[in-house]
């Protein structure tokens, strides 16, 4: 359903993604690892398409993306939802106007199909009831179940994952790693999570990326990537630091 | 020496290259997208009526003080009720469009950068493209159109209010006569100057929202470059008004003669 062909990434004189090839099914879950700054969030944007690569395709569904204009992306788009690391909801608006955003520019719903399906988008992330609050009034952990809910309300076949745990406590975070698996199971996507948190790298995929050196280092199941005896894995598996 | 003006060239022509694309895109959007009115309308509301106070202000001022000092010099030379007739032609062909949109570029080109700046840092714009959506269509088209109705709406207030001053000026603090100070502005001020005047407005309107939303929409990350990017929408939009007057009048003022 995904696949990444020989993606070059370069900003400026820096590299950042050299080479970059693999392929998702549809249905799975993967999980992307690697260290900050190297390219995880990089290579979530080209998947999209918010990013144009300097060399290397992207097939969404077979169709190259990469030659798309923004106005033929806008239809390969309506395939995806995203979750961002800071959420970006938009903040003139209200909790109820974020979620229904997607619907009202459809133009294809009553008001009152909206109201319900964005009641349904928040119960599913546990946040019946705040319809009216701005995202200014809550916390980061609700700010992403929003971004979430917004993502899922036009039931998408792929949801993107920028960092969803970062800068979250490990107790919010458990409660979105849940949150990203039952809306996996539920509505039957395509999840790709961007993390470096490892605990959410083992639990919300079956298949994980690591990208090392702006390359893909490992390509396998979450299981064979903790029993990794290779030093470069285990070390960022480890958490530990060069000397 | 060289390559820093070939590397300014060089960004200079790639900023006017992405905004004349914007432009294109907006353009196009119009004839294919159908406008959501509630924005449209907020954004005319922003755009005229909050600036009702600052434009309405600088046109009676403007006219009041071109009132006095067209009287200091025609005094001399007896032409005391030709006063109010330069004041009416500045107000239309020049002053009026030029300094309103100057003002609300000042107000208004401000505060569209800044809005989209921070939307672009805080990632929303990039929000609105994994919805499907055209950042464009969603917030280019808009204040585009509502700056280009309301610019007009408000050069004609100012020039309305900066002529009815100049008038009171003219006839209670200058003792000039009113019915001649009122015909000679009658006769000399034509209706093809309040054509050019909203011809400039017009341009003028799309000048303040394609630069403020161009800025926004390209500004460099953090607090940093939404300020900058603020600063120099404002700097670029009232040096673009400023310019292409110039070039306005000499085409729309031919233009009059060939029509006269």
């Amino acid at each position: 359903m995904i696949e990444v062909r020989q993606l070059k990434k370069s900003f400026g004189s820096q590299p950042v993604l050299e080479d970059v090839s693999f392929r998702i099914e549809a249905g799975e879950s993967v999980t992307i690892i690697g260290r900050s700054g190297g390219g995880k969030s990089v290579l979530l944007k080209h998947i999209i398409g918010l990013l144009q690569p300097d060399a290397g395709e992207v097939l969404i569904a077979g169709e190259n993306i990469v030659t798309m204009s923004e106005r033929q992306l806008l239809r390969v788009r309506e395939k995806f939802g995203m979750v961002f690391q800071g959420a970006a909801l938009f903040d003139s608006m209200t909790v109820a106007e974020n979620v229904a955003f997607p619907l009202e520019r459809k133009k294809k719903f009553s008001p009152g199909e909206i109201a319900k399906r964005v009641a349904t988008a928040l119960e599913m992330v546990d946040l019946p009831g705040t319809q009216n609050k701005k995202p200014a009034e809550l916390s980061g952990g609700m700010r992403k179940r929003v971004g979430l809910a917004r993502a899922i309300i036009y039931e998408p076949q792929i949801i993107l994952y920028d960092e969803p745990t970062t800068g979250l406590d490990p107790i919010v975070s458990d409660s979105i790693d849940k949150l990203i698996i039952r809306v996996r199971d539920q509505l039957n996507v395509t999840s790709i999570v961007v993390t470096h948190d490892m605990r959410s790298a083992r639990r919300v995929g079956n298949h994980v990326l690591m990208l090392h050196e702006k390359k893909i280092y490992a390509n396998c199941t979450p299981e064979k990537l903790f029993a990794s005896t290779d030093p470069v894995v285990r070390q960022f598996v480890d958490g530990v630091a060069d000397d | 020496m060289n390559f820093l003006a070939g590397t300014w060239v060089g960004e200079w022509l790639v900023g006017l290259g992405r905004i004349s694309a914007m432009s294109r895109d907006a353009v196009l959007s119009l004839f294919t997208f159908r406008v959501a009115w509630r924005d449209l309308l907020y954004q005319i509301y922003f755009i005229g009526i909050k600036s009702q106070t600052v434009v309405l202000v600088t046109g009676g001022f403007t006219g009041m003080v071109l009132t006095a000092q067209t009287y200091f010099q025609f005094h001399k030379i007896k032409m005391d009720t030709a006063t109010l007739a330069v004041v009416g032609v500045s107000m239309c062909d020049e002053l009026g469009p030029v300094l309103t949109a100057l003002m609300v570029a000042g107000r208004v080109g401000a505060a569209i950068a800044a809005e989209i700046g921070t939307m672009r840092v805080t990632e929303q714009i990039d929000a609105l493209r994994t919805l499907a959506t055209h950042p464009v269509d969603y917030l280019v088209v808009p204040r585009l159109l509502a700056s280009q109705i309301a610019l007009p709406l408000l050069t004609m207030e100012s020039i309305a209010l900066g002529i009815g001053s100049g008038y009171l000026v003219g006839t209670s603090l200058l003792g000039i006569d009113p019915a001649y100070l009122w015909y000679n502005m009658l006769k000399y001020t034509e209706p093809i100057d309040v054509v050019i005047s909203l011809t400039k407005a017009l341009i003028f309107g799309g000048i303040v929202a394609l630069v403020g939303c161009y800025k926004g929409m390209t500004c460099g990350l953090g607090a940093e470059g939404v300020g900058k990017a603020t600063t120099e929408a404002v700097v670029y939009s009232s040096i673009s008004i400023l310019i292409s007057n110039f070039f306005l009048t000499l085409v729309l003022q031919r233009i009059a003669l060939l029509l006269a």
